[in-house]
């Protein structure tokens, strides 16, 4: 799958890290990290974690989908 | 066909961000005709930001950043070919296989490349690196990942910052070397970008500002320092030249389109402009290689690098290509982010011209703050560093051109005047 985040927008509410803890996380006090590019078979976390975040900062795509 | 018929077939040139993100916006905006993406890598768009950044500390895998994407099928990816000529007047472009492809219309999302090092035979030496492609980040990590002994990086504008900052997280010795007075002072003026050379300082980075290289020395075919203006040598082997973009605009060359290093230049609505200053509303540009005039600056053309103007202009110029009405002037707020480490330090507005800077939240002595900019009276910049939800609140004001210096309205502090400094742009 591929995620990017619109880190303008994001304001390091944390939702996808609790969400989808093994592919978003929170360094120091708000620099987010994600995975760009997760399993296929997490489909479900991750699409928890974009509709999880607050100001829809996370975009999706599922090839296989 | 006139350039108000409908197309039938529009070409983009450039397959990055901004081409990729202006190529969903004319699908969007109901265009079922021809559609190309020309890009001169051999990748699918992928995202860079992360290249000097998670990539370098090996978190994320250099190729591991392709962009997530609505198109679907009905799009023609010519990959690895160049466009080299473009003829205006019978509407087609040469490719560097020597193709020729015809358009009706065409976006210019060309982007930016990488400042070459100021000597040439220097910049080829093996560990010399700068950043600009997933395959220069891929080569800087491999190097990174085998502990040199020090890393030199040559500009501390924010992506020098960022691999600085990289190299402390991998617990190597690095130097950041400028000659401005302080780290960020091009973009962000010395007296911000002191406050956070101090949070480099702080974590181990070696700050060598007001100093300038000469040039590189070398060995067999390897850097094993650089020779500072003043005499003094300073010893590395790993160099990271960070000294900004130049615009790829050399395939425009006879073209009769007004371009330029730093450009090529748009109208308000976001066509280009030819010499005479004619708009050519069969082309449109956008993202890092466009220079557009921006109502909250006076109307006076900017060229942005930052990767939310990249997609809100594709967007619009993409829409406007298909024939959709938009607002005139073309006005998204400039905003941009970087990591630096662990810090976050985000940005709304330009800050070009301001006469006055003030902490209006936060304190830089706990490293967390927002800086507001004014020019003339009014509000056109704020930064945030590792302040990120106070940061649209003052957006808005930049936004609106609200009065500077501010009614401070900061919740954390006591109601009183903010202190006007200025800002220290050289
Ligand atoms: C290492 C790095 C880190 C960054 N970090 C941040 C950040 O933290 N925050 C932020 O806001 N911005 C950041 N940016 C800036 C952001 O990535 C850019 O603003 C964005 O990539 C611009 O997109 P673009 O499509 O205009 O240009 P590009 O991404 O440069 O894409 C242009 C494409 O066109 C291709 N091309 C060039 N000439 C031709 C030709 N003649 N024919 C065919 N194809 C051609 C290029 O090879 C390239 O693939 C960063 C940039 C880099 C390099
Ligand atoms: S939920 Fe959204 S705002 Fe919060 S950290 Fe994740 S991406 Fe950022």
């Amino acid at each position: 799958m591929r995620v990017s985040v619109d880190l303008n927008l994001c304001q390091a509410y944390a939702q996808c890290c609790y969400a989808a803890p093994r592919y978003f996380r929170i360094d120091g006090r708000e620099a987010l990290f994600y995975d760009p590019s997760p399993a296929a078979a997490d489909r479900v976390e991750i699409e928890r974690a974009r509709l999880a975040c607050p100001v829809q900062a996370i975009r999706v795509q599922d090839p296989e989908a | 066909m006139p350039a108000d018929a409908r197309p039938e077939r529009i070409v983009v040139v450039g397959a990055g961000l901004a081409g990729l993100r202006g190529a969903e916006a004319i699908r969007a905006a109901g265009f079922r005709g021809s559609l190309t993406i020309v890009g001169n890598e051999p990748h699918r768009p992928y995202d860079r930001p992360p290249l000097s950044k998670h990539v370098l500390t090996g978190q994320v895998a250099a190729d591991a950043s392709q962009l997530p994407s609505s198109l679907g099928d009905d799009v023609t990816w010519r990959l690895s070919i160049g466009a080299e000529t473009l003829d205006r007047e019978a509407r087609r472009l040469r490719l560097s296989n020597g193709e020729t492809l015809p358009y009706d219309r065409l976006l210019i999302a060309t982007g930016t490349r990488a400042r070459p090092w100021i000597h040439a035979d220097e910049a080829k030496l093996r560990n010399v690196f700068s950043i600009r492609s997933r395959d220069d980040a891929a080569s800087l990590r491999a190097t990174l990942a085998a502990k040199p002994k020090r890393v030199l990086v040559i500009g501390a504008g924010f992506i020098g910052c960022e691999v600085a900052a990289v190299c402390r997280e991998l617990d190597l010795p690095v130097c950041l070397i400028d000659s401005s007075p302080s780290p960020l002072a091009r973009a962000l003026g010395h007296t911000i970008g002191a406050y956070i050379g101090e949070i480099h300082r702080g974590r181990g980075v070696d700050l060598r500002m007001g100093s300038e290289v000469a040039h590189l020395e070398h060995a067999d075919g390897r850097a094993t320092g650089a020779r500072l203006k003043d005499g003094e040598v300073l010893s590395a082997d790993v160099v990271v030249v960070a000294l900004g973009a130049v615009r790829n605009t050399e395939w425009m060359t006879g073209s009769g389109l007004s371009a330029d290093s730093g450009g090529v230049d748009c109208d308000d609505h976001g066509h280009v402009l030819d010499e005479s200053g004619q708009p050519d509303r069969s082309i449109a540009a956008a993202g890092d290689v466009a220079r557009f005039p921006h109502p909250l600056y006076g109307g006076r053309r900017v060229a942005l690098e930052h990767w939310g103007h990249a997609v809100a202009q594709a967007e619009h110029a993409g829409r406007l290509l298909v024939g959709e009405d938009l607002p005139v002037p073309y006005a998204a707020l400039p905003n941009f982010w970087s990591i630096q480490g662990d810090m976050v330090v985000k940005s709304a507005g330009l800050t070009d011209g301001a006469d006055a800077v003030a902490i209006v939240q936060g304190d830089p002595a706990d490293r967390r703050f927002v800086a507001l900019y004014g020019r003339a009276g009014r509000c056109i910049a704020a930064v945030a560093v590792d302040s990120a939800r106070w940061l649209p609140a003052y957006a808005d004001k930049v936004a609106s051109g609200a009065p500077f210096p501010p009614i401070d309205t900061a919740t954390d502090r006591p109601l009183r005047e903010p202190e006007i400094r200025d800002p220290g742009f050289a």
